[in-house]
């Protein structure tokens, strides 16, 4: 079973091979490294940029201008707000020339917490990516989710964001991706760069068939009647987690995964929030202006009458960064504790 | 109204960009214009460049006087650029695609496009920021074109964003072969921007040079700061040195050298592929934009004036001729502005078009 990492590469050695990707770059992106998180290995139209990240989106842009499908890699999201007014110039593009230069480009960035990365590996970028117009944003939970939005991503004709969380970036999913090998680790011996020199190692890719997520769809990973529970990207496991262990309570949570951010499925939220009149949204930005409080506005706004529960938000604290020992993450982002204790007192809520 | 290019001698207002201060920014620039005694072109190129250097100040006028009298608003533009910039837009291979220039320009160069054949219309009608303006209908500020079918990408307010993407269509013009080449204009003040630099490194990484004419015209000021208060550098083009990128400052004043060395420069990148960087000294006469007032500045070289003293010195054109020029672009642009005003503004609920390519645009939320 791939991992989310084997999963980036292999929807990218398909995009290069029938969707047109003509550049997959960025720091350390191209050979010998391919990635700082390997996701780029073996693939034809990797290479490694300056250490710039303005540089990198600008180019994307340019790319993209000039007929090419760009797959641009900002190594950590952590690095990318120096860019951001780059992104907004990407996301107003096609929309301050009247509809005459639109911009087929994908950013893909590793996001979150999770791997003690501390200060500055360690952040997250939904909150910010949201306020800027004119990108699709995504964000898989799972291997084959990562496989299908990225096919999507690199058949769309606008900017895409693609933000990867980096917790999961090594967890096996439990679905294959259609031409991947049954067989345990039969998948890393064949596009896996092997340790120390790679200047002779060639992938054996496996044939894939393409799979594509339509982004602005979501996926429910657990169907329930009392509470709803939203989340993507690294918490969205914990949530399921969650749900499981309240289920022997009595508690009986119905699990969202949002997959994309913008555009994203109200139609499915809003059934399911129907259905239980509760929710509780869950992601690991920063809680003040984070994407889950507008969620809850929304929620409020065009449901307030079916509710039987307060919203509720459990997201990263507001504070300046993610500290590097482990009492100090664990603190600043939501624990799969948080999450039992929202799930278990909002279900638990009775006008 | 005969407009005599001579007798443009109109009093800076008081909130005109002050007075340069004494520092010896006067000195360590070359003279703004060569005299030379030989005109080494043509009488008919040296009489289109002339046309078009008075077409384009006409119609900056034009989008000044629209501004100043509540028809926009806001203005910023390119007059006292004319001579570069008309050579400049000479000499670009127009059309659309990686065969064809790029075109990553500023917000300066209404006369670039007038020498490529553009309408005038559009710069009016986008000054009026009427639903026709065919750049940015009615979203953007004048002087922010936008034109697909030519290679210009859409000029942005934030500065200095042109260049790290400039690098962006040449790496694809590199791929494709041919001659096109990506054509990337900015000001002096903006080389302070980190993208200045992104654009220097990314396009002559070593083995993989991108044909890239990294221009920079030097006004000697950002807004009211004058660079000698905020930039070291003697000139911009040492910078493109240290990249080992062809570099060169030239007379952004004077068209018939700057239609030299840019040929040079032209030729330079399509046939190398490699960047080279121009550094045109010129003037700003006007100031910066609406928000300094707009108004004729006296103590800058004015490319027109000069280029016209040259023409009847040599006998290819009369006075009389150079102000039966003005006259006509003059009512020419007050009858075109004419009718922009009285055209219609977008609609506000077409603020949801153009969000995303391929899609309906939308309001996503019920109101």
């Amino acid at each position: 079973m791939a991992n989310i990492a084997q999963a980036v590469r292999l929807a990218l050695h398909y995009a290069e091979e029938h969707l047109g990707v003509t550049d997959i770059f960025g720091e350390d992106v191209g050979p010998p490294l391919g990635g700082v998180f390997t996701c780029t290995q073996g693939l034809k139209t990797t290479w490694n940029s300056p250490l710039d990240e303005r540089g990198i989106i600008g180019m994307a842009m340019g790319i993209a201008m000039a007929g090419g499908r760009p797959v641009a890699e900002i190594q950590f999201c952590d690095y990318v707000y120096n860019t951001i007014d780059l992104l907004k110039l990407a996301g107003n593009t096609y929309w301050s020339s009247n509809g005459q230069w639109n911009l087929p480009m994908v950013v893909m960035t590793p996001v979150g917490s999770g791997i003690r990365g501390s200060i500055y590996h360690s952040h997250s970028f939904d909150a910010t990516a949201t306020h800027i117009p004119g990108w699709k944003i995504v964000m898989p939970s799972t291997p084959l989710d990562t496989y299908g939005l990225l096919l999507a991503a690199c058949r769309e004709t606008n900017p895409v964001m693609f933000l990867i969380p980096k917790a999961l970036m090594r967890v096996k999913g439990d679905e294959l991706i259609p031409g991947e090998p049954v067989e345990d680790k039969a998948l890393s011996k064949l596009i896996d760069a092997p340790l120390g020199d790679r200047s002779k190692w060639v992938p054996q890719w496996p044939t894939l068939d393409e799979v594509i997520i339509p982004i602005g769809k979501a996926k429910t990973v657990r169907t329930g009647s009392q509470v709803t529970v939203v989340s993507y990207g690294r918490t969205l496991p914990m949530c399921a987690k969650a749900a499981e262990a309240l289920a022997a309570e009595g508690v009986d949570a119905e699990v969202i995964d949002l997959r994309s951010l913008w555009p994203y499925d109200w139609d499915a939220l809003k059934a399911s929030i129907e259905k239980t009149g509760r929710v509780v949204f869950v992601n690991e930005d920063t809680e003040v202006t984070n994407f889950g409080e507008h969620l809850m506005r929304r929620t409020t706004d065009e449901l307030f009458y079916k509710l039987l529960a307060p919203p509720k938000l459990v997201a990263g604290k507001f504070v300046p960064g993610i500290g590097l020992a482990d009492p100090l993450e664990a603190a600043s982002v939501p624990q799969q504790h948080d999450i039992e204790a929202a799930i278990r007192s909002t279900a638990a809520m009775a006008p | 109204m005969v407009r005599d290019a001579r007798k443009m001698t109109r009093a800076a207002k008081p909130d005109e960009s002050p007075a340069k201060p004494s520092r010896p920014e006067q000195q360590r620039f070359p003279p703004m214009i060569s005299q030379s005694n030989e005109l080494p072109l043509e009488a008919p190129l040296l009489l289109q460049l002339h046309d078009l250097m008075v077409k384009a100040r006409c119609l900056e006028e034009r989008l000044i006087a629209m501004y100043k009298s509540g028809h926009g608003y806001f203005w910023i533009g390119g007059p006292g650029e004319e001579a570069f910039n008309v050579a400049l837009g000479l000499l670009i291979k127009k059309g659309q695609g990686p065969a064809f220039d790029y075109l990553h320009f500023h917000y300066r160069q209404s006369a670039t496009l007038l020498a490529m054949g553009e309408d005038p219309m559009g710069a009016i009608r986008q000054m009026k920021n009427v639903a026709a303006d065919p750049y940015s209908g009615g979203r953007n500020f004048a002087g922010h074109f936008a034109k697909k079918e030519w290679n210009l990408v859409p000029v942005s307010s934030p500065i200095e964003v042109q260049y790290a993407m400039a690098p962006g269509t040449a790496l694809v013009q590199k791929r494709h072969g041919g001659d096109g080449i990506t054509i990337v204009t900015g000001g002096d003040a903006g080389t302070a921007e980190g993208d200045f630099a992104t654009c220097l490194t990314w396009s002559s990484r070593p083995g993989q040079e991108l044909p890239v004419l990294i221009i920079v015209t030097n006004n000697r000021w950002g807004i009211s700061t004058p660079a000698g208060q905020v930039q070291a550098v003697e000139k911009v083009s040492d910078r493109g040195v240290a990249f080992g990128i062809k570099s060169k400052t030239i007379d952004g004043n004077d068209p018939i050298g700057a239609w030299l060395e840019l040929k040079e420069a032209f030729e330079y990148v399509r046939t190398e592929r490699k960047p080279y960087l121009v550094e045109a000294n010129v003037s700003r006469l006007f100031g910066h934009s609406s928000a300094s007032g707009a108004n004729y500045v006296t103590n800058e070289a004015d490319c027109i004036t000069r280029f016209e003293e040259r023409l009847e010195q040599h006998g290819v054109l009369t006075r009389a001729q150079a102000n039966a020029l003005r006259e006509k672009y003059a009512t020419e642009f007050a009858d075109l502005a004419r009718i922009a005003k009285e055209e219609a503004f977008p609609d506000g609920q077409t603020i949801w078009d153009h969000v995303f390519h391929g899609e309906p645009g939308r309001d996503p939320f019920p109101r």
